[in-house]
């Protein structure tokens, strides 16, 4: 792509609107994330006082950011995971049979266009302690289910939540990636007398690894950014700090909790982790899937 | 098929059909459950089977007030949300046509930079800077009204790489034929580079359009005015009633309702929303 047009202030003129929506929307408030960051507010916003590097040693020495460090990394885990392993399964079947494929994508992708916090609270209700559907089965079995007071099913049920929306997502994505196996390598090993399960792990399974890998870094971006509507609508952070994630946390602290300092140099923080995630989403994935 | 294996094909359409089931099971829950009276749900378990109290409970929802707190009538909160949803697609496309244009088929200093800097957006999503970004909103004046549901959301890195890309591919003897032939910048943008890039913008609505709409935390901060509430939030305050006095049937119903639109947006355009997926993702 050589050929251009001469004109010089035009391409100002076509910029303009996205630059300024960018400077003001983005950066003036990435930039006073930076500046509060070293400030000590008081909860009415009448004065302010500098005090450097301090809310970032408050945040490093808080035993709760660690242990929502450590929230924010389960519940993403789980999430990409499960996720990925139930829509590998459903997207290896979907990719076995000929007949009714269509019909069987269109009726497993619809979650994704349901928001986040929609899902939570279609969920939360299937588990409701006291009407729940599932919480009652689950009684019957012996379990008792209460995400009211119990941190690890709180935790479980905000799992599944995020889980369900993203599970369609991944297996268009997997399924792309299974059609794309060239047939004439499972036809040698079918001939050569492999079983169906052989072949997924040793051919299929190893070839899908771009996709995979892809995959992981999307869900984990997913589950860090997209599911505060999922939180925010069910468990609100608990009980106690149980499901309070990393963005949970900036919204709670520095809304509820109005601590503008110690949210700031949180907000700063996560910066830095979707910086690290986008540069290895583009620099790393791009390479990765080039062989394929 | 590699061979016929009958169980086989036995078992993937068996699992497929359990995984349907089990992604429907929550939704057909709160079909059943909308279809009953609010009363139901006190006895100690939702009703597994349809009720008769559908109709008005959904007519109520949609024309009178959501209840639960919100006054405002469902219909008024979608008619929100596709104002909202439509101005974050329209503005994103627009802006996003204008910069790839700029980027791509003009030469200017610091192209790189503005490429850059455009780029960095994908790095500061709302949820890590919501604090400050709601105090800009607040010092701009935009709290309660249209312009701030959607405005600062249309910034698209993704977007206008999807248009890069796309004019990229576009020949450069296409762009000579079209400046021999005495096309403007402005000629050329609207009646070559647009019609080639129908199909993209098409593809690229669809995704956007489910982005919008589902909006939840940007609505819920900078609305506090029932009339600007859109529906995806609206549930947050609905379900902030002190627990006793919820009435399910009416959050079931708002909830079927809100998710109504995008659901069918992708089932009615499968094949837009699935290039949509693949090609914002590359």
């Amino acid at each position: 792509m050589t050929v251009t047009f001469p004109q010089k202030g035009l391409p100002w003129l076509l910029l303009l609107p996205q630059l300024a929506v960018t400077a003001i929307f983005f950066l003036w408030p990435a930039e006073q994330a930076l500046e509060q960051a070293f400030y000590q507010e008081d909860a009415f916003g009448l004065s302010r006082e500098f005090v450097g590097l301090d809310n970032f040693m408050d945040l490093f020495t808080d035993p709760l950011y660690y242990q929502s460090m450590l929230t924010t990394l389960v519940f993403s885990f789980s999430v990409a995971i499960g996720g990925m392993a139930v829509a590998l399964l459903l997207a290896v079947m979907a990719d076995r049979i000929i007949r009714g494929k269509l019909a069987y994508q269109t009726l497993l992708i619809w979650p994704y266009a349901v928001a986040p916090a929609l899902a939570g609270v279609l969920w939360w209700i299937l588990f409701d302690p006291s009407m729940g559907p599932i919480a009652l089965w689950l009684d019957n079995i012996g379990i008792n289910w209460n995400h009211y007071l119990d941190g690890n099913q709180a935790m479980i049920l905000v799992v599944i939540a995020a889980t369900w929306k993203q599970i369609s997502y991944n297996f268009l994505f997997f399924l792309a990636g299974l059609q794309a196996v060239p047939r004439s390598l499972i036809e040698a090993a079918a001939i050569d007398g492999a079983s169906p399960f052989k072949r997924f792990w040793t051919i299929v399974f190893p070839l899908l690894s771009p996709t995979t890998f892809f995959l992981l870094v999307v869900n984990l971006v997913y589950a860090f950014f997209e599911t505060f509507g999922v939180i925010d609508a069910t468990t609100k952070g608990g009980p106690g700090q149980s499901t309070t994630t990393l963005v949970y946390k900036v919204f709670d602290d520095g809304f509820v909790g109005l601590d503008l300092g110690g949210s700031a140099a949180q907000s700063v923080v996560l910066m830095g982790i979707v910086g690290l995630m986008t540069v290895i989403q583009f620099r790393y994935i791009e390479r990765k899937v080039q062989y394929s | 098929m590699i061979e016929n294996r009958p169980w086989l094909t036995f078992v993937s359409h068996a699992t497929l059909i359990v995984g349907i089931g089990l992604v429907a099971l929550p939704v057909w829950m709160a079909l059943v459950a909308s279809t009953h009276p609010a009363s139901a749900f006190g006895v100690g378990h939702i009703p597994l089977w349809f009720g008769d109290a559908g109709a008005e409970t959904w007519g109520s929802v949609l024309f009178e007030k959501a209840g639960n707190g919100v006054d405002t009538p469902v219909f008024w909160m979608m008619l929100n949300s596709l104002i909202m949803a439509l101005g974050i697609t329209f503005g994103k496309i627009a802006i996003s046509l204008l910069s790839a244009y700029a980027i791509v088929f003009f030469r200017f200093p610091f192209r790189n930079l503005c490429f850059w800097i455009i780029f960095m957006t994908l790095m500061l999503p709302v949820e890590v800077r919501i604090v400050p970004t709601y105090e800009v909103i607040a010092n701009l004046d935009l709290l309660n009204s249209y312009t701030g549901l959607t405005l600062p959301l249309i910034a698209s890195a993704t977007a206008t790489f999807l248009f890069r890309q796309c004019f990229l591919s576009i020949p450069g003897e296409l762009v000579e034929a079209a400046r021999i032939d005495g096309a403007g910048p402005w000629r050329f943008f609207f009646d070559i580079l647009l019609p080639l890039s129908r199909t993209n913008i098409a593809a690229l609505f669809v995704i956007l359009f489910i982005y919008g709409w589902n909006q939840y935390l940007w609505p819920l901060l900078i609305t506090t005015d029932d009339a600007y509430y859109t529906l995806v939030m609206s549930i947050k305050r609905m379900l902030s009633v002190t627990d006793g006095d919820i009435a399910w049937n009416q959050i079931m119903a708002t909830t079927l309702l809100a998710m109504l639109p995008p659901v069918a947006v992708v089932i009615g355009m499968q094949k837009l929303f699935v290039k949509g997926l693949v090609d914002s993702e590359k």
